[in-house]
């Protein structure tokens, strides 16, 4: 491992960080143009053009800035939203396997989702944003809860399955709420929508929220940094991690919370972005976490293209596309853990 | 040689589960939407009810609670099988991807072929199993390892993998625009009992009647698997063939028990830890227990689910999970 460090240290020193970004943005920005002009109805870069920066309207610009824009720019949000998230549990758990999906987070948000919906008929979005929220972090705070009730916390075996028991509970709840209070098909319309048919008036609500807990996690990227390689190291170097710990998962939660609302249970990006990013940027979650940002979102923009190409003019769920993009990647991770997963 | 006191307690634990079962029986028989009185079902079992009483036990209730029961039987065995492969006291069926490969076996067929009422019906146990295995054999390449052999650990990290990656695949279906469809296999995915008549029973029967003899023939070696891989080798055990074979067998309970069930996960994690806390680990002792364990407990959830909400009810897997989900927290919390 120290010697696997040691490499990504030396990759990272050869890659000024300021290029890194810059080369991150420009992935960014190709896969949203790439976005924008392929789909069912192929628009052109200029058309694209014209409708982010005129007021021009024909019937293509009105295509692109009422029904594609939107939809690109909740990938955008949804990408970086759950990379962030993925990126922080990875490191505050230390375990290469953490991933919003997998710990049990959106199966909470799910449960309160289908809650809410059962309680209040017609609840609007805020509501459902502010359920998945709070469901989010009960599914946190059932995972590592238990985690951290333990002394010496858990292997990344044993977290990994106190996430899939969680999720499987939450979504029976889900299920079962569902079903008794007849809600079944909104809930999931919800949940395996994905971001077919977002509309400007819900990205105005949420993101702001991912934006603030993005902002949040650069903040605490030091700390993060710090936690990640050594718990005593940073209680030593004078952390109280006990409250950085907190604040961390509070934003996880929020993050995990918001993704859900706008485009439903997505597993694994979480997990695939931070691995991808990491081999570029070293272990310093001060680059870890804007990079993940850029790359989540074009990862998302890329897999919704194909969702919407591949078999145009249907769609193709995105949740499909990235759980079969997700599972070699974890199957690699879980190879490349060697030791420590056997 | 076992202990004598061990073989009197676990006699007193069937005993008493069989008891068990005996009463959540004949509490779903009084209850649910069509009651029959209890001084009423001795009568009815032996011929003399009225033809309504008749029709409830023989045509709706009893096929219904004997397949609960043999499938939770199934999944209780098929847990215990994988907690001791994998030397892990956490292992499901459910949890490590089985249930997920059986329903989107399940899914594909529903998508790709058309709905006959007739020949479907015996179909879908068939394509249920299939997935199942062809699930855990993809599962199993991916946990082995050259020279080392299977990794149990990683086969349930693995196995959780998968049942996630199939989670998403299955959001397909709920885009599909036949509704019917979509709500038949959301039912089963949350476990709900649908395979609940005769024919299934005779369907299912044959499996458990083949491999649970095997399981019992396999008891002693499943104990050594569970102990350190260094002892059973000294013990003169080839590891490998013989934990691919229980793999095997483990597999194909779950899945032809989830194939007229649908998903259900927590009856093959909590029947065998409840059975191991009585008896202790030794399988010859402890099979027995949690076979009847988990039959009760999935007859249990299912009653309790049917008489929830009329007249559709709450599926079985469910209940199950909100019943298991509290004891595996309080599993994790105690080790």
């Amino acid at each position: 491992m120290n010697k696997k460090r040691e490499k990504t240290d030396r990759a990272a020193a050869r890659m000024p960080s300021a290029i890194l970004i810059i080369a991150a943005m420009a992935i960014c920005l190709a896969a949203f143009f790439l976005a924008m002009i392929f789909g069912a109805a192929d628009t052109s870069l200029r058309d694209v053009w014209l409708a982010l920066t005129s007021g021009a309207k024909t019937p293509e610009i009105s295509i692109i800035r009422e029904l594609r824009l939107p939809r690109e720019v909740a990938c955008l949000l949804v990408g970086s939203a759950l990379a962030v998230a993925g990126a922080i549990m990875q490191g505050v758990t230390r375990n290469p396997l953490a991933d919003p999906g997998l710990f049990g987070l959106t199966a909470g948000a799910k449960a309160a989702l289908a809650i809410t919906l059962a309680l209040i008929p017609g609840a609007n979005y805020f509501y459902i944003m502010l359920a998945c929220f709070a469901g989010a972090g009960l599914g946190t705070v059932l995972v590592f809860g238990i985690a951290a009730l333990k002394r010496g916390g858990f292997s990344p075996l044993r977290i990994v399955l106190a996430g899939a028991a969680v999720s499987a509970f939450l979504f029976a709840v889900a299920d079962g709420i569902g079903l008794y209070f007849k809600v079944a098909r909104d809930v999931s319309m919800w949940t395996s929508g994905g971001l077919i048919g977002t509309t400007w008036s819900q990205i105005r609500i949420i993101a702001p929220f991912i934006g603030a807990g993005i902002v949040a996690a650069m903040f605490l990227a030091r700390q993060l940094t710090l936690l990640s390689f050594d718990e005593e190291v940073a209680t030593g170097l004078g952390q109280r991690t006990g409250l950085v710990k907190t604040l961390l998962f509070v934003i996880v939660a929020v993050l995990a919370g918001t993704s859900v609302a706008l485009a439903g249970n997505l597993a694994f990006v979480g997990l695939m972005i931070p691995h991808m990013v990491r081999p570029f940027t070293g272990n310093d979650y001060r680059l870890i976490i804007p990079v993940s940002v850029l790359i989540g979102g074009a990862f998302m923009l890329a897999a919704d293209t194909i969702g919407r190409t591949l078999q145009a003019p249907f769609e193709t769920p995105i949740a499909a596309i990235i759980a079969l993009l997700g599972l070699p990647f974890f199957l690699y991770v879980v190879r490349k853990g060697g030791r420590s997963f056997s | 040689m076992i202990q004598k006191k061990l073989i009197k307690k676990q006699r007193a634990a069937v005993l008493i589960l069989l008891l068990l079962v005996i009463i959540t029986a004949m509490a779903g028989l009084a209850t649910g939407y069509a009651p029959l009185n209890i001084s009423r079902i001795l009568p009815a079992l032996a011929g003399h009810g009225t033809f309504k009483e008749q029709f409830i036990l023989f045509d709706v209730r009893l096929p219904r609670m004997i397949i609960t029961l043999l499938a939770g039987m199934a999944l209780a065995v098929s847990g215990a099988i994988l907690q001791g492969i994998s030397r892990n006291d956490l292992a499901d069926p459910g949890i490590i991807g089985i249930n997920a490969g059986a329903g989107t076996a399940v899914a594909v067929f529903f998508l790709f072929f058309p709905v006959e009422a007739g020949s479907f019906i015996y179909m879908l146990p068939l394509v249920a199993c299939l997935g199942g295995l062809a699930t855990a054999a993809l599962i199993y390449p991916f946990a082995y390892e050259k020279g080392r052999g299977l990794v149990p650990v990683r086969l349930v990290l693995v196995g959780i993998g998968f049942a996630t990656a199939l989670g998403g695949l299955m959001v397909i279906l709920m885009s599909s625009s036949d509704s019917r469809k979509v709500d038949f296999i959301a039912k089963w995915l949350a476990g709900n009992i649908w395979g609940t008549d005769w024919p299934f029973i005779l369907a299912f029967l044959p499996w458990l009647i083949v491999l649970l003899p095997i399981v019992w023939y396999k008891a002693n070696r499943l104990d050594l698997l569970s102990l350190n891989e260094a002892s059973a080798v000294a013990l003169g055990l080839s590891i490998e063939r013989e934990r691919a074979g229980m793999l095997l067998i483990a597999v194909a309970l779950a899945a032809s028990a989830v194939s007229v069930t649908g998903g259900i996960s927590f009856v093959g994690l909590i029947a065998p830890h409840i059975a191991k806390s009585i008896v202790g680990p030794r399988a010859r002792l402890y099979l027995p227990v949690t076979m009847l364990f988990g039959g009760w407990m999935l007859l249990l959830a299912d009653t309790i689910g049917r008489n929830l909400v009329e007249p559709e009810g709450i599926p079985a897997g469910t209940v199950a999970a909100m019943i298991g989900a509290p004891y595996f927290i309080y599993l994790l919390l105690k080790k």
